[in-house]
């Protein structure tokens, strides 16, 4: 299993100050952070976590978290006070500079919040800097930069200093360097943060992008909570130099881990992080076709509810019948729901963001299907409840009493053509 | 008051008397070196006819900052003619030249090692204060013991009142270049060397080019005091005309130094921002390190021109 982990941090800490071991040690026996002041900044506490292979792990926390102190120990920039930090199953803590810069040359590569170019040299001359640093041929090197000119969308300017291009451009020319210094890892501190938001959103889009072809392992510290849940395979929130919870965006949405997670995950855009699989409820109001319309009508009268699901043999997913039709089909004696399926009935898949279901939840009274890619329903999402979801106002209080479409023939006149139907069949 | 008295100054020359008994061989290398050093450049400078000369600053005038100044240096370097100082002058661009060169040899390296080092920043900087304020008739007179008379001394002690800016600002210089632009190198894995010489002292350059400047103007100011000492040249001339109480040749004769001083500080102001023809082919030569030997091109065709006339 040890290949599948690209990076791992171990009991990680960092502290600045003239007595550094002295303030780990207290902070190990358990002093906070504002105990330990007097002797200096403790920027990194306690910090454990393991990156996979091919992964974007994002750390995300205020300025002053710890996050950037955290991201130079993962290549050694900055020294860990204690601790371990193994990256490409190597131990880099600890190890003369000439092994750390082997390092450094062919597994991690860095990009940085102010782009950091060299300004005397010229854009492909910067993207080959990490290859002339390996001893790269010159020709060879120039090859390779100008591919990776392309990819990340620079053809046209590799003859260029970096001071003749826009910011966007110029991180372009920072995310290529480390692309072309082709380590398995990269790491990003607040690469998109000095960025405008419509270029640091095309940027985001085209890293996930690259990364999906490329399959690298990307680091990526942010104080932007969006930014994190749009890139984050798994991200982990840092506060006060420690972290204080690692999970998926949806983990960390749905599940904070504590007050400060949830208060800091309330701004984000939840339409776009929350999926349908995570506000899904189970399906109360169900009916397979073979159980036919009676059953489909003593389900709603139940339920209180105008319409319900209709499930295959198979138990996939057939579509959803109304109570009009059904009490019409029952009062004809008919036996085939299938007759009266509608197909107004909006199906979606597990991972369809909230943002795309409010439309077809506005323009349908009826609860969305979830079904997987085998048709099975697996839950429902009524109205009321994606509307709980993107308010951010919990679904499991039991105050919320309405969640299925509400019954629009009385439960008189259901129980009485039940009966009247039964006395008819019995007659038959 | 009573009879104590600190014996500070009797210490120090007993140190000079023990040093000059004990290391003469190595001053007199020095000596040998120095004096060998100016006399190459002042054979460079005094030996071809003086309108090479002026063909040549003008050229590098010209290449440097364009017309204007080319006229100014002409129109200047026809006066100091004019007013029969050109020999003087020659002898005293030599030394200032030779005294600058050397400066800037010694200050780099240590303003690098400053920059590098918080401790030997700590070091050198009491010293650089020492050597900038000591007034300069002080060490003028251990470097005449030390070198005896002529133009040694004053080289010596041009340096040593000229080498403070030198290193000062390319401290700062190389301390004022982008931290982040330093950590990516260091990110890529490149060595402290290669940083240094790829990162810090390209983009340092126009700080450490001021202080290049300031180096040779410094050296220029020194050189009355160095002609106090026998070294010759414009300096001779002003304290000969200080101790005759002659206002001509004293004018003449600083008129002279005032007009060197101009030109060789438009020269190296220019050179340090890089947006002249010579600048950029400065830049281009730090940037491709081989292209040094490419022939025809500006500075080296400088130093062979006299040689071969």
């Amino acid at each position: 299993m040890t290949e599948t982990i690209a990076v791992k941090a171990d009991r990680l800490y960092k502290a600045f100050g003239r007595r550094p071991h002295e303030m780990v040690k207290k902070l190990t026996g358990g002093a906070s952070r504002d105990e330990v002041a007097s002797l200096g900044t403790a920027a990194v506490i306690d910090a454990s976590f393991e990156v996979r292979r091919g992964e974007i792990f994002v750390v995300m926390g205020l300025s002053g978290s710890g996050k950037s102190t955290l991201i130079r120990m993962l290549n050694g920039l900055l020294d860990a006070s204690s601790g371990t930090v193994t990256v490409a199953g190597q131990s880099i803590t600890g190890i003369p500079a000439k092994h750390l810069r082997e390092v450094r040359r062919h597994n991690v590569s860095m990009v940085f919040q102010h782009f950091a170019l060299l300004p005397h040299r010229t854009v492909i001359d910067n993207v080959a800097y990490g290859l002339e640093v390996q001893g790269v041929a010159r020709a060879e090197r120039l090859e390779r930069a100008s591919t990776i000119i392309g990819l990340v969308g620079l053809d046209g300017w590799a003859d260029s200093l970096p001071s003749e291009l826009s910011g966007g451009m110029q991180q372009r020319v920072g995310l290529g360097r480390a692309l072309a210094a082709d380590t398995d890892v990269l790491l990003m501190d607040e690469a998109f943060s000095a960025l405008d938001p419509l270029i640091r959103r095309e940027m985001q889009e085209q890293l996930i992008e690259l990364q999906a072809e490329l399959g690298k392992t990307i680091i990526f510290i942010t104080h932007d909570l969006n930014e994190a849940m749009f890139l984050g395979d798994r991200i982990a929130v840092m506060r006060d130099g420690r972290i204080v919870q690692i999970g998926t965006p949806e983990e960390i949405l749905t599940d904070p881990a504590n007050d400060y997670v949830a208060q800091f995950v309330q701004d984000v855009d939840r339409a776009r992080v929350l999926t349908a699989a995570s506000v899904m409820e189970p399906v109360r109001s169900v009916v397979t076709i073979t159980a036919g319309p009676r059953a489909a009508l003593r389900t709603m009268r139940d339920l209180q509810t105008s319409a319900t699901f209709v499930l295959n043999r198979d138990r996939s997913f057939a579509g959803v019948v109304r109570d009009r039709d059904v009490l019409r089909q029952v009062k004809a004696g008919e036996t085939d729901l299938r007759a009266i399926i509608r197909g107004d009935a909006t199906s979606v898949t597990p991972d369809t963001p909230l943002v795309d279901l409010v439309e077809p939840s506005v323009g349908s009274d009826l609860a969305i299907a979830v079904v997987d890619e085998k048709n099975r329903l697996l839950g429902v999402i009524p109205r009321v409840t994606l509307l709980a979801a993107l308010g951010n106002v919990s679904t499991n209080t039991g105050e919320l009493p309405v969640i299925e479409p509400p019954a629009t023939i009385s439960n008189k006149v259901i129980t009485e053509t039940l009966r009247d139907t039964a006395l008819e069949g019995a007659d038959l | 008051m009573n009879d104590f008295r600190l014996p500070l100054g009797t210490i120090v020359e007993g140190l000079i008397n023990y040093i000059t008994e004990t290391f003469g061989f190595l001053f007199d290398f020095i000596r040998a070196v120095f004096k060998g050093a100016f006399e190459l450049v002042d054979v460079l400078l005094v030996s071809p006819p003086f309108w090479v000369i002026i063909v040549v600053a003008a050229a590098l005038a010209y290449f440097t900052r364009g017309w204007k100044f080319t006229l100014g240096t002409v129109a200047g370097l026809l006066v100091i003619l004019g007013v029969d100082q050109w020999e003087n002058a020659m002898d005293t661009l030599a030394l200032v030249l030779v005294a600058s060169i050397l400066a800037i040899v010694f200050s780099v390296p240590l303003g690098i090692l400053a920059a590098k080092s918080k401790v030997a920043s700590s070091i050198i900087k009491p010293i650089l204060d020492f050597m900038q304020t000591m007034p300069a008739f002080v060490y003028l007179i251990p470097a005449l013991i030390l070198f005896r008379v002529g133009v040694v001394p004053g080289i010596v002690a041009t340096i040593i009142f000229a080498m403070a800016p030198g290193v000062r600002l390319t401290e700062l210089g190389i301390r004022g270049v982008d931290h982040e632009v330093v950590e990516a190198g260091q990110a890529f894995g490149a060595s402290p060397w290669r940083i240094l010489r790829q990162i810090q002292l390209p983009l340092a350059m126009p700080t450490i080019m001021a202080g290049i400047n300031q180096v040779i103007m410094l050296s220029l100011s020194m050189v009355v005091i160095s002609g106090m000492v026998g070294a010759g040249g414009l300096g001779a001339e002003v304290v000969a005309s200080l101790n005759r109480i002659d206002v001509a040749l004293g004018f003449e004769a600083g008129l002279a130094v005032v007009i060197l001083a101009i030109y060789l500080d438009r020269l190296t102001a220019a050179l340090g921002t890089g947006g002249t023809p010579l600048g950029r082919f400065f830049g281009s030569l730090r940037r491709r390190p081989r292209a040094v030997t490419a022939p025809g091109d500006g500075v080296p065709a400088r130093m062979n021109e006299p040689v071969a006339v």
